[in-house]
């Protein structure tokens, strides 16, 4: 990563945009820790992503399906009635829970799904927890003739029951992972245990900006149409840029899409919001594996994880499916060290409470993922001036989560 | 000329004999610690050349049901990589001559971390690691520093191990090379003998390291097939699951556990040798 030495001879970045390196690392985080049989596949994926990103072609297509099927660019929102009501920054929602599929996932998929017709696969696979993610591969991959298997966790199953139904209306078959808690670790597992079966024809669609290299990095540069698109629209709604961006950390793919193209710009805060679960401080009982875990290798990269003494990964806990994964993409571990993004947390309670906020104040039902981003939000508008600007990305809508939001609230619906 | 190790000087005495290694894989700890040291410590008498022991992990992401559920066996006896590291000093006390290989994934070994696991199997007696989930592309992490403490690094080369990229995964090797005869997860589909075999001649004109062959070996007839021009011949998920048959309806172990192990090793030694 680029470098400049200082006065005291202590090496500080001048740019926070250039990793991975060739190995694809961040720093100490990253890399491409896999399985022998799928090492000549990663490899040849860095070619394909590496060729496809100099060819005007793709870029092209990618932009048609963007502006004609998803419906980008996606609106830059100013909540006024929470920002009157919150009392201090302007609060401005990035909607990309209006594209096609409800969610950000999209932005990803469309992307790797022409990067897999370009290299000649026929099968696609996918892991999901939310079920946003498989929902947005079960869609590209009826359009595009696909046929698509999807690893999800039982327990995710159960939790995201309208998700599952989209699933199997769009074609998907849909496999049920009963390893583990059943849930969204549980699920990358077997769909690596697929892929390392069906090496000759299967492309592995990962849903968030983690495992091996150079998974992270082009799941970020597909998510990162959020970002460009908010410097264009901010600049244009406020003339210059937000003060804050804050955004959910699951797998961090959402986030890293708002968050990279401006890590360069100083004077913009970045807070990136973890699941807090029943409280950082309940052993096994929150999904913050950077506020409550420590480094180690899982899926294929160096980051942090949730995991005891003995390095074995421990399940975590969210009431949002997208946000139960005890790992993080290991650029945001990057950036957790070196100190360009903080990064919080919200506890299930306060998204739950964040959830009603946004719904009665905006007339805007988020997804549980986003709520955690809005908790802070609501924490951080307060202290900060009227005439400051924070913008969060509401990645999802909540439409998915209607079930146990009306579970955990003791509605009959 | 480097030292010789007790794994080379295994397959070197196989060599003499004009057979193939067996190649026993069992999980530390499973199902209970006590139960495993029995298990453990009857593999040479039972026949086994070679012993992998299993460092259990969480997310074994390269292995099939077998041996996910052995190491979730294990872990919920409550193994970890100390007490699987004092396993085999115990071992190595009672039995100087039998080569011990650590299987497993990185995770455990980076939290230990990796340089005081690396310096505590060489004193506990380890004679190779493999670590499927740290490429050749990653030497410096783990291989190298491994090397040179005197410990043997296996690398796994797979079906889809091209031409191309062998040199690279056979650079570091020493002690044997594994040829993973499928593209798959352990446990799964016999592999094509045939294909095997032809296999196996492709990466002996690359490397003079003793091959040993495994995922999917499971019976005495298949063994003695893929023994046919390969150095050895690991199985692994049929001994792991013939613990899981032997165990009673609360998962617990039964008199029979090590016997099912050891006599199933047993008759495949006999394949081997017969
Ligand atoms: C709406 C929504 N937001 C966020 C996430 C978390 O993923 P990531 O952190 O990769 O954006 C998910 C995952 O399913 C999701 O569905």
């Amino acid at each position: 990563m680029a470098t400049t030495s200082n006065k005291t001879g202590e090496a500080k970045l001048n740019s926070f945009r250039t990793g991975p390196d060739d190995k694809g690392f961040f720093g100490l985080f990253g890399g491409r820790f896999v399985a022998e049989t799928l090492m000549p596949l990663i490899l040849d994926l860095e070619r394909a992503y590496d060729d496809a990103k100099n060819d005007p072609e793709f870029g092209k297509a990618l932009a048609f399906l963007h502006t004609h099927y998803s419906g980008r660019p996606s609106p830059l929102y100013f909540a006024e009635r929470m920002t009157a009501d919150l009392g201090g920054a302007k609060v401005y929602f990035k909607r990309d829970e209006l594209n096609h599929t409800g969610s950000h996932k999209i932005n990803n998929c469309l992307g790797q799904i022409l990067l897999a017709r370009r290299m000649g696969k026929t099968r696609i696979i996918a892991e999901t927890g939310a079920g946003q993610h498989g929902v947005a591969v079960a869609t590209v991959c009826a359009k595009f003739d696909m046929p698509c298997e999807i690893y999800m966790g039982a327990t995710d199953i159960e939790r995201q029951a309208p998700n599952v139904a989209r699933m199997k209306l769009l074609g998907a078959s849909l496999n049920p992972v009963t390893s583990g808690a059943g849930t969204l670790k549980d699920a990358m597992n077997e769909a690596l245990r697929d892929w390392v079966t069906n090496v000759k024809d299967t492309y592995y669609i990962i849903g968030t900006a983690a495992g091996p290299h150079p998974y992270p990095m082009l799941v970020r540069d597909f998510q990162s149409i959020i970002g460009r698109e908010v410097r264009e629209q901010i600049v244009a709604a406020e003339g210059r840029f937000p003060d804050a961006l804050v955004a959910c950390i699951g797998g961090g793919s959402n986030a890293i899409g708002l968050f990279h193209p401006f890590l360069d710009d100083k004077d913009v805060a970045i807070f990136g919001v973890e699941a807090g679960g029943h409280g950082l401080d309940v052993e096994n009982g929150h999904a913050a594996s950077m506020n409550g875990g420590t480094p180690g290798v899982l899926h294929g990269n160096r980051t942090y994880l949730l995991q005891n003494y003995d390095g074995q990964i421990l399940e975590g806990h969210s009431i949002s499916a997208g946000l139960d994964y005890p790992g993080v993409g290991p650029e945001h571990s990057w950036l957790k060290d070196t100190g360009r993004v903080t990064y919080v947390s919200a506890t299930d309670k306060e998204a739950l409470t964040a959830l009603q906020y946004c719904t009665r104040m905006e007339g805007i039902i988020p997804a549980l993922e986003p709520s955690h981003a809005l908790a802070h939000v609501m924490r951080l508008a307060p202290t900060m001036a009227k005439d400051e600007i924070i913008v969060m990305n509401l990645c999802g809508r909540g439409d998915k989560d209607l079930f146990t939001v009306a579970k955990a609230l003791g509605m009959k619906i | 000329m480097k030292t010789q190790t007790r794994i080379d000087r295994r397959f070197a005495a196989l060599k003499k004999e004009g057979r193939a290694a067996l190649v026993t894989f069992i999980t530390a700890g499973d199902p209970d610690l006590e139960t495993s040291r029995k298990i453990l410590f009857g593999l040479p008498k039972a026949g086994a050349d070679l012993i992998e022991l299993g460092m259990p992990f969480s997310d074994p992401m390269a292995d099939g049901p077998a041996i996910q559920a052995s190491s979730l066996r294990a872990l919920q006896a409550g193994q970890d990589m100390k007490k699987t590291l004092a396993l085999v000093a115990e071992f190595r006390a009672q039995d100087p001559d039998t080569p011990i290989v650590l299987m497993g994934y990185y995770n455990p070994i980076y939290v230990f971390p990796g340089d005081r696991f690396l310096d505590e199997a060489v004193k506990s007696g380890v004679d190779g690691l493999i670590v499927v989930d740290v490429p050749p592309e990653a030497d410096e992490e783990l291989c190298l520093p491994a090397i040179e403490r005197g410990l043997n690094f296996i690398r796994l080369a797979t079906p889809t191990t091209d031409a191309k990229r062998l040199p690279a995964v056979l650079a570091n090797t020493s002690g044997f090379v594994y040829y993973v005869s499928i593209t798959g997860i352990t446990g799964s589909a016999a592999p094509d003998v045939n294909n095997v075999h032809s296999q196996v001649a492709r990466i002996r004109k690359s490397t003079n390291l003793p091959v040993a062959v495994g995922f999917g070996v499971r019976t005495p007839e298949q063994a003695r097939e893929i023994a046919v021009g390969a150095d050895g011949v690991v199985v692994g998920s049929a001994l792991v699951t013939a613990i899981q048959q032997s165990l009673d309806g609360d998962g617990h172990a039964t008199g029979k556990t090590a016997a099912a192990v050891l006599d199933l090793v047993n008759s495949l030694s006999k394949a081997l040798r017969g």
